[in-house]
């Protein structure tokens, strides 16, 4: 009997670079139960919810119950996981939606970490174990309607009165504003540094609008709010943060778990493009038998594959204390750019078929499409990677 | 033996290890024996309902009773045994040891009995069946080796006064059924619904124990594995592929009508 050729195991088409072998025993646990939560809770969901504009506030209640809310935070009900699952657990929900995957983020990232990093421990204990749980929802006010790649010309101010502050302006593209419980606002005080404050719906003088007519992200709430000499007392200020490094520090951990959730949608369209040409059967052969369709295939093998290498890799070393913001700039674009091309061509390769929502990747490019723009464009990406090797600003 | 009321309870859930049913599935034919690897085992998903009852038993007793899941499996299956952890069971036990390879579900039930006696029990409580193998035996031949009663195809499960009561699923009704501890028994898939592994659960489980007991550590009398198995395994043969069916359109007309009434009642569906 002949004996094959000993290796270690064969060529996985849907894992070619054994990710799967790199992740810890734990890491794995944590994706599966996010795999799982995704299929059975989210996927039966997003077509209905996409196609009414709809985001069902009890997602976040179930989020929270499987601890995937500010999962890398230790103690105030947060379970204390690694960058690297955070990752997995963004890459498992994007799969099924990029709307879902920035609820995730916002509440993690944007809501949770602040308030962890940069938030009194008297602050930490009143708003993260509900936010945690789910049970209140947070957004993240930093965009105004005529600031966006650059923050820093943000006309929201903080004025300092007795007892507190006054807050006045407006936010817009506030992912969660319609929804939201808890409000983490940036805006300039007297001294025009950047400061960061927790705002409470009820306040007086906070008032939220959603944004209607997206054709992107529509499963995801999307709003913008104003201020109107909001009354916030003093112990609402973010103590631990001053100037744009605040809200650039939320960024960065909410851009490295977008460069994961991207390559889970590219993954699922890439996964429904091979299934879908395998079974499409056009002049008396599936579509996959042609090298038209191989070649986009193979490229879309070779870009998730590099990319979850790169994603991983980026994830260690946010795990060990390494990591720089410009890591995370080149592989949020990197992610983000790739994944809308694989998500296109999967819908070209889709034919008529592509257009219809129950083949998903329709949506998914769709999607892609704010998830390339939103948090740093594609390009202020690259011009922050262009600076950090020529030493010159090209964006100002 | 009698358990006295107020005492703390070892509930001991045995678990199998099984292949993904999802995953391509591979049999050696020279061992005539499934190539089981690492990366594609899972818990038996009948065992899950086991562990949901077992952990809620103990939720309810809330008097520091425990939850010890034990399985035969080699050490490679430590992750999956990992999950049931996770979902809040207290400690783990895995009977590891090549000399347990081959066994069939006497053999394996021989094993569980000896790794079981050696944890201490008050309770064990099992699936009622696994999906790779599909006997159903192994609660039934476990209970005899321990030489406990066996309550098998529980929907609901009591424990109260150093008694175990269960709702018993028949084919015709329920039997509710009572016997003194140490007792087993095996839950169906209409007891609870499992719960999920949690986040917390996992980070909580990375802390608990999974010990290894080995052939040397279990009192064992008789010959394991493939030695001690009453079942040979003989040859195995692919299923048959599924012939092509019969097609009636509306172009057959009353003959195709005749064709499909007489389809159905050669089944007794009319």
């Amino acid at each position: 009997m002949a004996v094959a050729p000993h290796t270690r195991s064969a060529f996985r088409w849907d894992d070619p670079l054994e990710l799967e072998a790199q992740l810890s025993d734990e890491e794995r646990l944590v994706r599966d139960a996010a795999r799982d939560y995704a299929s059975a809770s989210l996927m039966p969901r997003i077509l209905a919810a996409n196609r009414s504009e709809t985001f069902d506030r009890a997602i976040y209640r179930e989020l929270g119950a499987h601890g995937f809310l500010g999962s890398t935070i230790t103690g105030y009900g947060c379970a204390g996981v690694s960058n690297v699952a955070y990752g997995l657990v963004a890459r498992e929900i994007e799969r099924v939606d990029s709307g879902y995957r920035s609820a995730l983020s916002v509440q993690s990232s944007l809501v949770m970490h602040p308030i962890n990093a940069y938030g009194s421990e008297a602050q930490r204990k009143r708003y993260l174990p509900s936010l945690a749980a789910g049970e209140s929802i947070g957004c993240f006010g930093l965009t105004e309607p005529d600031a966006g790649s650059d923050p820093g010309s943000m006309r929201s101010r903080a004025r300092k009165v007795a007892g507190g502050y006054r807050l006045s302006g407006s936010k817009s593209w506030i992912t969660n504003a319609p929804i939201a419980d808890i409000f983490i606002v940036w805006a300039k005080d007297d001294d025009a540094v950047i400061r960061g404050f927790i705002l409470e719906r009820a306040m007086a003088g906070l008032s939220t609008a959603n944004i209607e007519g997206k054709f992107s992200l529509r499963a995801s709430s999307t709003g913008m709010f104003s201020m109107d000499d909001v009354f916030v007392p003093d112990d609402a200020l973010l103590p631990n943060a001053a100037g744009l490094g605040g809200p650039f520090g939320c960024l960065n951990k909410a851009r490295y778990g977008i460069a994961w959730g991207a390559l889970g949608a590219a993954e699922f369209c890439w996964h429904a493009a091979r299934t879908y040409t395998l079974e499409r059967l056009q002049f008396g052969r599936p579509l996959a038998a042609t090298q038209l369709i191989q070649i986009k295939l193979a490229d879309m093998q070779t870009e998730i594959a590099l990319g979850l290498q790169a994603v991983l890799r980026l994830g260690r070393l946010l795990d060990d204390g390494a990591a720089t913001p410009e890591m995370v700039s080149m592989l949020k674009r990197n992610s983000c750019g790739k994944a809308l091309a694989i998500a296109r061509t999967a819908r070209d390769m889709h034919g008529a078929n592509g257009i219809c929502d129950e083949y998903h990747v329709i949506r998914h490019a769709m999607n892609l499409e704010a998830v390339n723009t939103y948090e740093g464009t594609h390009d202020i990406h690259g011009l922050i990677l262009g600076r950090a090797q020529t030493g010159i600003q090209a964006f100002m | 033996m009698v358990i006295p009321e107020d005492r703390q309870l070892n509930i001991v859930v045995a678990v199998k290890l099984v292949p993904d049913t999802n995953a391509d599935k591979r049999i050696d034919p020279q061992t005539r024996r499934l190539v089981r690897s690492a990366a594609e085992t899972v818990l038996n998903p009948f065992d899950e309902y086991a562990i949901e009852a077992g952990l809620q038993l103990k939720e309810q007793l809330a008097d520091g009773s425990s939850v010890t899941i034990v399985t035969m499996a080699p050490e490679s299956g430590k992750e999956v045994v990992r999950k049931a952890l996770a979902m809040g069971a207290d400690r783990a036990v895995m009977l590891s040891d090549p000399a347990f390879a081959g066994s069939d579900v006497w053999a394996t039930a021989y094993v569980l009995a000896a790794g079981i006696r050696r944890i201490g029990f008050d309770l064990v409580l099992t699936g009622t069946q696994s999906t790779d193998a599909i006997t159903g035996e192994l609660p039934g031949a476990l209970a005899e080796y321990l030489g406990v009663p066996g309550l098998t195809y529980a929907r609901e499960i009591h424990v109260a006064a150093g008694r175990v009561r269960v709702k018993r699923e028949t084919d015709t009704g329920y039997q509710t059924l009572s016997a003194p501890l140490p007792a087993l028994a095996s839950i169906t898939k209409s007891a609870a619904e499992p719960r999920f592994a949690s986040l917390k659960g996992i980070m909580a489980a990375k802390k608990k124990e999974i010990a290894v007991l080995r052939l040397a550590d279990l009192e064992i009398a008789q010959a394991v594995g493939g030695d001690g198995a009453k079942l040979e395994v003989t040859e195995l043969t692919a299923s048959p592929a599924r012939a092509a069916g019969k097609t009636v359109t509306a172009a057959d007309g009353n003959a195709g009508a005749r064709t499909i009434v007489a389809f159905l009642k050669e089944r007794n569906l009319l």
